[in-house]
């Protein structure tokens, strides 16, 4: 039972940095029906700006969680305005000039997007391909765990789950109570009539790709400084595809499907990951190796059985 | 069409296309099983004023500080032979030029790279690669074009099983296996221990199969065998299974790349047993991303090929000379780099001609050769029959802690 609670919450973790890229990706299929496959690499960019902007801060270990969230918050504000600004430029000058282009045209442009992002970083004089660690930003070690009976849980893993849900009850604040966000809501739900009614469609296509790079910064900085992975100007593909995945299974254009989609991968993956070897007579299968082929696995039943995802609507087409 | 089909399409599209970009560049190359393939040999032109020589390295990339000291030790040697007038052959003195080219720590610019050198008819020998993925991509071409070449440190058994033009001047995976099982039982006195491997690396593979073989064989009890993906963010899931073992050590066969990650939330989950890998820790980036000096490795053991603190004379020596000229102290790699390029200097001179075939046979007869990673005799299979020793990471120190000798 504690390994079972264990795993869950490794996965709720996990599934929370999913959830900050998933929600990228449905807001601007929502909004323009384009898969934007550039936003894994604003994913990444925001890691990276989050790790310089570190340097900038002077940041050091610090002996309390509340000390090292003080550091954390101007770490998150800065690779989010960078990332915005990114965004927005991506907007602006891959994807408005295609706003009446077949859709094939703009998804081929998002790759070419993504790869040209992809390439640059890998530059020397850009982020460069060594490995980057993030500086300590939490205090870590055995003394910053919280034992509850046999469960362990690091104050990384509680930070990150609680700014991703802060984060996401913002984006549900905006989407739902605000003026930008009603208009987001029509320009999704009928993109010419909300022109019509006197909706600026441009201006509320900017703000959701802005939105969507904020989250996706702020889900590069968790990860980058939370999880002590090495920073690669490639990390995003792996994060970036599964988060992707996520949006789908969730129902791609949906924000609670991106949500559930985010959290059911994560713990998909973690109950993967931690289930023990299964034994049949003398083979010895270790389900550890099958992670990134069960999350596909999902994929396919849930594309087969709800074509639109778990929460997405199933709107017939009126020709 | 209605909107829903669409949508299923339109995804499916999508993955089709994100598993193609993200996946395809790592599938393990089928390659392989080339030799005796003499009919394809290149021509070489023999008709040269400088012995040169191809180097591929990952310079860049996942891996780099690898290919970077691996390379420093390559030119370091580079100038050694140089300031002493080049290599003699047939009376003669040569210089050497080493031609680089980075492969950013990718099997398949190791590839490309292989096929560029194997149609340069000046080039007499190839040194590297470092990692063993790598090395296997490229051998088949430099086997198929006849061309011998020496890589430094991939220790994967079946890099020099690629033919009979393929060397190496470092120990295989099955005796480092067995290097930290003896140092586990005999002298850490572990008998449960778990382990942790990256199924898509074949040096994590064969070296976790060769520990588990040795581990049990004396007597040991391996409580558990969790793989991992190096681009994880998250091994909290493995490392909780291997917690509930009780596993009084943890074996990690990985890269320095991802071994501080997963040694920091080794820690943190409570994991207090010891951690143990192999050379692929041997890196100066290894401690930083387990937190620094004194953070999560603290005290970790690795086996490696050489250790800068060994009292051995001849390291000694190389270590105060090496530091003399390039201020720092030499790394394990830095020596290996630097046997590769003697060794093969050695085998041209032995030759008496830079005729690759002959080179070749002359490397095959390698005997006795006194290395700065120890003595080196290349047996029938191509791999140097050397000793291999077990640091401990203290600080940001690799401190000598045993050396072990080869098993017969």
């Amino acid at each position: 039972m504690d390994q079972f609670l264990q795993i869950l919450i490794n996965g709720i973790q996990l599934g929370s940095v999913y959830v900050l890229i998933a929600l990228g990706y449905t807001m601007v299929y929502g909004v323009l029906r384009l898969i934007n496959f550039a936003h894994s690499d604003v994913f990444m960019v925001g890691s990276f700006v989050g790790f310089y902007a570190c340097g900038w801060l002077k940041v050091t270990a610090q002996k309390t969680v509340f000390a090292g969230l003080v550091q954390l918050l101007p770490v998150l504000l800065i690779a989010m305005a960078a990332c915005v600004l990114l965004g927005l430029v991506i907007e602006r000058f891959a994807y408005r000039p295609l706003r009446r282009a077949p859709r094939l045209t703009a998804l081929i442009t998002a790759i070419g997007v993504s790869l040209f992002i992809e390439g640059a970083a890998q530059l020397p004089f850009v982020f460069g391909v060594n490995p980057k660690f993030y500086p300590e930003i939490l205090p870590s070690g055995p003394d910053s765990t919280i034992q509850a009976g046999g469960i362990t849980i690091s104050k990384h893993q509680l930070v990150m789950v609680v700014v991703s849900a802060i984060l996401v009850a913002v984006l549900w604040y905006i989407v739902q109570k605000t003026k930008m966000g009603k208009a987001m809501r029509a320009v999704s739900h009928d993109f010419d009539a909300a022109g019509l009614m006197g909706i600026p469609t441009d201006n509320v296509i900017a703000f959701t790709f802005s939105i969507g790079a904020a989250l996706a910064a702020a889900g590069g900085v968790l990860f980058g400084g939370l999880t002590f992975k090495s920073l690669l100007p490639l990390m995003g593909v792996q994060m970036g595809l599964k988060a992707f995945v996520a949006a789908v299974v969730g129902g791609i254009g949906s924000i609670p499907g991106a949500m559930l989609g985010g959290l059911l991968m994560g713990i998909s993956e973690s109950f993967i990951k931690g289930a023990p070897h299964i034994k049949f007579g003398a083979t010895d299968f270790d389900p550890s190796r099958w992670t990134d082929a069960v999350a596909f696995l999902i994929l396919i039943l849930v594309l087969l059985i709800r074509p639109a995802g778990l929460l997405g609507k199933n709107t017939p087409e009126k020709v | 069409m209605n909107n829903t089909v669409r949508v299923g399409w339109m995804s499916a599209l999508a993955v089709a296309t994100l598993v193609s970009i993200g996946v395809g560049g790592c599938k393990a190359p089928k390659d392989g099983g080339t030799t005796g393939e003499t009919s394809t040999k290149a021509t070489q032109n023999l008709d040269v004023k400088a012995i040169k020589v191809g180097e591929y390295s990952s310079m860049t990339g996942e891996t780099a500080t690898f290919g970077q000291e691996s390379d420093a030790g390559i030119q370091y040697a580079l100038a050694e032979i140089n300031a002493a007038g080049g290599i003699e052959v047939a009376g003669k003195k040569y210089p050497v030029t080493v031609e680089l080219q980075d492969d950013q720590s990718k099997p398949e610019e190791a590839k490309t790279v292989a096929v560029k050198f194997a149609s340069d008819a000046d080039i007499v020998a190839v040194l590297g690669e470092v990692a063993s993925s790598r090395s296997k991509t490229a051998a088949p071409e430099y086997q198929r074009a006849g061309i011998p070449m020496i890589s430094p440190s991939s220790t994967n058994p079946d890099v020099t099983k690629v033919g009979d033009y393929i060397f190496r001047v470092c120990f295989i995976d099955p005796f480092q296996g067995y290097i930290m099982a003896k140092f586990a039982k005999d002298e850490l006195k572990l008998s449960n221990v778990a382990v942790l491997r990256d199924p898509s690396q074949d040096y994590s593979v064969g070296l976790a199969d060769a520990f588990i073989k040795e581990f049990t064989a004396m007597g040991g009890k391996i409580a558990t065998d969790v793989s991992y993906k190096a681009s994880d963010s998250d091994f909290r899931s493995q490392l909780g299974q291997v917690k509930t073992t009780n596993a009084d050590g943890v074996f990690i066969p990985g890269y320095y790349g991802e071994v501080g990650t997963i040694a920091r939330q080794a820690r943190e989950i409570g994991i207090k047993a010891p951690l143990m890998g192999g050379d692929g820790w041997d890196s100066s980036e290894l401690v930083k991303g387990a937190g620094g000096p004194g953070g999560a490795l603290e005290g970790a053991y690795f086996s490696t090929h050489y250790s800068a603190s060994e009292t051995s004379k001849r390291v000694q020596d190389f270590v105060a000379a090496y530091k003399k000229a390039k201020g720092k102290e030499p790394a394990a790699l830095v020596a290996q780099g630097y046997d590769a390029m003697m060794i093969l200097a050695d085998a041209i001179k032995r030759a008496g001609s830079f005729e690759r075939a002959k080179v070749r046979q002359a490397l095959a007869e390698t005997k006795d050769y006194d290395a700065v990673t120890g003595r080196i005799t290349l047996d029938e299979n191509r791999n140097a029959n050397k000793s291999g020793v077990v640091v401990q990471i203290k600080g940001d120190k690799f401190v000598y802690t045993k050396t072990i000798e080869p098993k017969n």
